[in-house]
C-alpha cells in the first residue's frame, strides 16, 4: 500500500500550480469568466505545451501515457485556482470515449489534435426530461444509407460555446430508457442542422442547449458500439466523476485554508472569532469533510480499472462524499466570513458556487447513493 | 388549550384575504428575485395598504397604526404570506417607525411618521460597520458636537437598498471614552446631506441589495437626534427586538415549499416526476415537520404574548429554526431543478427566449434564491449569536 506520489507525479504537480499561481490570479479568473468568449484559449495553447492535454493518452498517439492519477492532480490543482478551461469536458470525457471506444482512424486522427489543443469536445449526454440516469434519451440516430440523422435536444452542454466537436448520445434502438439501443457519436460542432443557444452558467463556466435537426453523420462517426453504447458511457462518466472529485477538494482545500485565516484575523469581542470553541469546532467539521473527501477522491481515481460493479459504487461513493462536503464546507465558509462571504468581490463566494454546482455535474448526491445502494 | 379562530377572527381573515385577492398589483406576482425588483415595485404594495391604513398593524393607533389584537396580526401575517405578497420593507415601519414613536419627541414624531407610512420616505438602516458586526457595540462612525450639529465620519456597510434611500437611521459613537455600549447615540441623517456617498455591493447572486455608506464630514442637525445623547444602544436594542418578530416566515415558507412541490411534480423523473420519488418526498416531508414545529413554537410565542408577555429572548428560536427552513427549501428546490441549477441568465438578453427557452420556466432564478438565502442565517444577529442569546438568557449559561 503507498499514497506516495512519484517523482514525476510531483513534478507535474509543482508545473500545474505554477501555472495556476502565475496565471490565475482571482482577479484574472474574473476577468477571464466575464469576457465574451469567456475563457483563455492561449492558456489552452499553454496546456498543450505543458503537456497536460497529453497527460492520459498513449505514447503512440502523441500521449504521456499517465494514469487517472496524473488527471486526478492536474483537476485538483485546476479546483484550487477555479480554472474553468475545459479539461474535464475534452481530456477526460472526450478522450476517454476515444481511448476506450474509439476506432484507430479516430484515435490517429483527433487525439493528436486534443494534444495539441487544437480539438475541444463537449459532452452532449443529458436531456431537459432525462434528469441524471444516462440512457433516458429521446435524441434519436436514424440509419440513413450508411450513416445517421441525428435528431434531439440536448441540455446544459458544458464548455459547448468553445468546443469544435461534440460527443453525442443518441438512441439507435428501444425505448427511451433502455440500457440497450444507445450509440455514441463524436460530430463537429458546426455541421449541418446543429444550432446552440450560449449561455454562461453561475459558477463561471459556458454552456449551451444544443439542437440537432436532422444532423448528418457518417458511420465512422459512431463510438463503440452501436446500441451498446451505454456501458461505456458510464465507464467514462465514472472517470469524469473521479476528476470531478479532485477539482473539488481542490476547492475545498482553498476554502478551508481561508476561513481558518479568516477566523484567526477577524476580531470581534476583543477577540480574533477563531477563539470562539462553537466557530473551532465548525472548522474542525470542514477539515474532517476535506481529509474525508480525498480519501474519498484518492479511493476513486485507484479504482477505475476495478470490474464495473466495483467501480460504478466507488464512482457513487466519492460523489456522494464531494457532494455533502461540498455543500458543508461551502456553506460554512460563506458562514464564517460572515456578510463578506456573501459578496461577489471575495473567493469564497465562487468557490461555494463551483461546489454547488459540481454536485448537480454528472448526478447529485440522491442519485449516486441510489446508484450505489442498487449495487450493494 | 385551543386551537380554534373565533368567528370574529374567521370573519378577519375572509376581509383580509378579499382585500389582497382585490387589491395586490397583478404585475408584482411576475416577480421571481428580489433582484429584479425596482423601487417602484417595493412601494406599489405599500401605498395600497397606506391608503387602506394597514402598512403598520403595530403601531399604536394614534400614530396611524391599528387596534389589532395579536391574532389579528398573526393572520395578517399568515395571509400576506399565503398569497405571497412582497413583504413591506422593515426599515422604516418596523424598524425606524417604533423608535421615533417610543423615544422621539413630539416634532420628531410628527416630521418622520407620515413619510414612513406613506412610503415617501425611504429608510435604510447604518448599524454594521466593516469591524463591527456581531459585535455591534465596537463601532467606531464618530459625531462630533460643533454647535448646533454633529459632523459625523465613518462608515457603514451591508446597508440594504440604500441606493434608493432617503433618509438613514445611524448609531454613531459620541463618546469615544465611555464602555463601548454607553457612548453610542441614534442619529437621524439626511441622505442628500453632502459627504455621504454609497457604494453598491454585489452579492454572490449577483443582485445588488447592500451597499457601504462613507460618512465624511456629514453635518446632522442635533434636532436629528432620537432620545438622549450616548443612550444609542438603548433604543438599538430595542429596535433589534422588533426585527425578530415575524422573522420565522412561518406562512411565506409555507407558500414556498408549495411552490417546491410543483416544481417537484414539473420536473420528470423516469416514468413518474420527482414528487413521486421517495427519497425526495421524505426530505419534503422533513421539511414539513419542521416547519409545522416552528408554526406552533410561534402560535406559543404569540398566545404568551397574547396574555402579555412581551417576546423574550425565546424568539431566537424563531430565527434560527426559521431561516434554516428558508435555507433548506431553497436547497432542495435548487436539487429538484437538477442540470438547470446552472444558467446564469442574468442580464442577458432573452430576446429570442421563446423561440429556444433555456429549460423549464420555473427554473428561473432557483439558483440565485438558494445562493441570496445564505445571508439569512448571516444577518439580523448571525445563528451562532441567537444561540449565544438562548444560552445566557434562556439557559442561564
Amino acid at each position: 500500500m503507498d499514497f506516495s506520489f512519484s517523482e514525476e507525479q510531483t513534478l507535474l504537480r509543482n508545473s500545474v500550480q505554477r501555472f495556476v499561481q502565475d496565471n490565475y490570479e482571482f482577479e484574472t479568473r474574473r476577468k477571464i469568466t466575464a469576457s465574451d468568449t469567456g475563457w483563455r484559449e492561449d492558456y489552452w495553447k499553454q496546456f498543450a505545451e505543458l503537456g497536460i492535454l497529453a497527460a492520459p493518452f498513449d505514447e503512440e498517439h502523441g500521449g504521456l501515457g499517465g494514469s487517472s492519477i496524473e488527471t486526478m492532480i492536474v483537476m485538483e490543482e485546476f479546483g484550487r485556482g477555479l480554472v474553468v478551461e475545459p479539461y474535464l469536458p475534452t481530456v477526460i470525457i472526450g478522450g476517454g470515449f476515444l481511448r476506450y471506444g474509439g476506432t484507430d482512424d479516430q484515435k490517429n486522427a483527433i487525439i493528436p489534435e486534443i494534444i495539441s489543443g487544437d480539438t475541444v469536445v463537449a459532452f452532449a449526454y443529458a436531456e431537459p426530461q432525462g434528469r441524471y440516469n444516462l440512457a433516458d434519451l429521446t435524441t434519436t440516430a436514424t440509419k440513413n444509407g450508411s450513416g445517421y440523422v441525428l435528431n434531439g435536444q440536448k441540455a446544459v452542454v458544458l464548455a459547448a460555446p468553445w468546443a469544435n466537436k461534440l460527443v453525442v448520445t443518441a438512441r439507435t434502438s428501444g425505448g427511451q430508457r433502455d440500457e440497450g439501443g444507445v450509440t455514441l457519436f463524436i460530430v463537429d460542432k458546426n455541421a449541418g442542422g446543429i444550432s446552440t443557444r450560449d449561455y454562461p452558467t453561475i459558477d463561471g463556466l459556458r454552456a449551451s442547449e444544443v439542437t440537432f435537426e436532422n444532423v448528418a453523420v457518417p458511420a465512422e462517426n459512431v463510438i463503440g458500439d452501436v446500441d451498446g453504447g451505454l456501458p461505456l458511457v458510464e465507464k467514462v462518466v465514472d472517470e469524469g466523476i473521479a476528476a470531478l472529485c479532485a477539482e473539488a477538494i481542490g476547492g475545498m482545500k482553498v476554502l478551508n485554508d481561508t476561513t481558518v485565516e479568516y477566523c484567526k484575523t477577524r476580531k470581534q469581542f476583543g477577540q480574533p472569532i477563531g477563539k470562539f470553541q462553537v466557530l473551532q469546532h465548525r472548522m474542525v467539521d470542514m477539515f474532517m469533510a476535506y481529509e474525508q473527501s480525498v480519501s474519498m477522491t484518492y479511493m476513486v481515481n485507484l479504482k477505475l480499472d476495478e470490474g464495473v460493479d466495483e467501480r460504478k459504487k466507488a464512482a457513487s461513493g466519492a460523489k456522494v462524499q464531494i457532494g455533502k462536503a461540498g455543500r458543508f464546507i461551502g456553506q460554512n465558509a460563506v458562514q464564517l466570513h460572515g456578510g463578506m462571504g456573501m459578496t461577489d468581490e471575495l473567493n469564497v463566494g465562487h468557490y461555494f458556487k463551483r461546489l454547488t454546482l459540481i454536485d448537480t455535474q454528472f448526478g447529485n448526491v440522491d442519485h449516486h447513493l441510489k446508484r450505489y445502494s442498487s449495487l450493494s | 388549550m385551543d386551537l380554534e379562530y373565533t368567528p370574529e377572527e374567521i370573519a378577519f381573515r375572509d376581509e383580509v384575504r378579499n382585500f389582497i385577492e382585490q387589491n395586490y398589483p397583478k404585475h408584482l406576482k411576475e416577480i421571481k428575485t428580489r433582484s429584479e425588483m425596482t423601487k417602484d415595485d417595493f412601494l406599489s404594495w405599500h401605498r395600497i395598504l397606506h391608503k387602506k391604513g394597514w402598512v403598520a398593524p403595530s403601531w399604536p393607533v394614534e400614530h396611524g397604526g391599528t387596534d389589532w389584537t395579536p391574532a389579528q396580526k398573526y393572520i395578517w401575517n399568515e395571509e400576506n404570506g399565503a398569497a405571497g405578497t412582497i413583504p413591506v420593507l422593515p426599515f422604516g415601519v418596523a424598524m425606524v417607525g417604533p423608535v421615533i414613536y417610543t423615544f422621539g419627541n413630539e416634532e420628531q414624531k410628527k416630521r418622520f411618521l407620515p413619510g414612513i407610512l406613506s412610503g415617501d420616505d425611504w429608510w435604510c438602516q447604518g448599524y454594521s460597520e466593516p469591524g463591527s458586526g456581531s459585535d455591534l457595540a465596537s463601532l467606531r462612525t464618530k459625531a462630533v458636537r460643533e454647535g448646533d450639529h454633529y459632523i459625523v465620519n465613518g462608515s457603514k456597510t451591508w446597508t440594504t437598498l440604500a441606493q434608493h434611500a432617503d433618509w438613514i437611521f445611524c448609531l454613531v459613537r459620541t463618546d469615544s471614552d465611555a464602555k463601548a455600549q454607553e457612548g453610542i447615540s441614534f442619529l437621524l441623517i439626511d441622505m442628500n446631506t453632502p459627504g455621504i456617498e454609497v457604494r453598491p455591493i454585489i452579492t454572490i447572486d449577483g443582485s445588488h441589495e447592500v451597499n457601504e455608506v462613507f460618512l465624511t464630514d456629514v453635518k446632522v442637525p442635533v434636532e436629528n437626534l432620537i432620545g438622549e445623547e450616548n443612550k444609542g444602544w438603548t433604543y438599538a436594542k430595542f429596535l433589534l427586538g422588533h426585527e425578530r418578530s415575524g422573522i420565522a416566515a412561518v406562512s411565506r415558507s409555507k407558500k414556498q415549499i408549495d411552490r417546491l412541490k410543483e416544481i417537484a411534480k414539473g420536473e420528470q423523473d423516469g416514468t413518474a416526476s420527482l414528487f413521486d420519488d421517495d427519497s425526495f418526498k421524505l426530505k419534503l416531508s422533513e421539511l414539513e415537520v419542521d416547519l409545522t414545529a416552528l408554526e406552533y413554537t410561534e402560535l406559543r410565542t404569540l398566545a404568551s404574548e397574547n396574555a402579555g408577555k412581551g417576546p423574550g429572548p425565546e424568539s431566537s428560536i424563531l430565527k434560527i429554526k426559521g431561516t434554516e427552513i428558508q435555507q433548506r427549501i431553497t436547497e432542495l428546490t435548487l436539487e429538484a431543478v437538477g442540470h438547470y441549477a446552472y444558467p446564469n441568465l442574468q442580464g442577458m438578453d432573452l430576446g429570442s427566449y421563446n423561440e429556444f427557452p433555456i429549460g423549464p420556466e420555473h427554473a428561473d432564478g432557483v439558483a440565485a434564491n438558494y445562493l441570496n438565502m445564505r445571508k439569512a442565517s448571516i444577518y439580523g444577529g448571525s445563528n451562532e449569536i441567537q444561540h449565544n442569546i438562548i444560552a445566557k438568557m434562556v439557559l442561564g449559561l
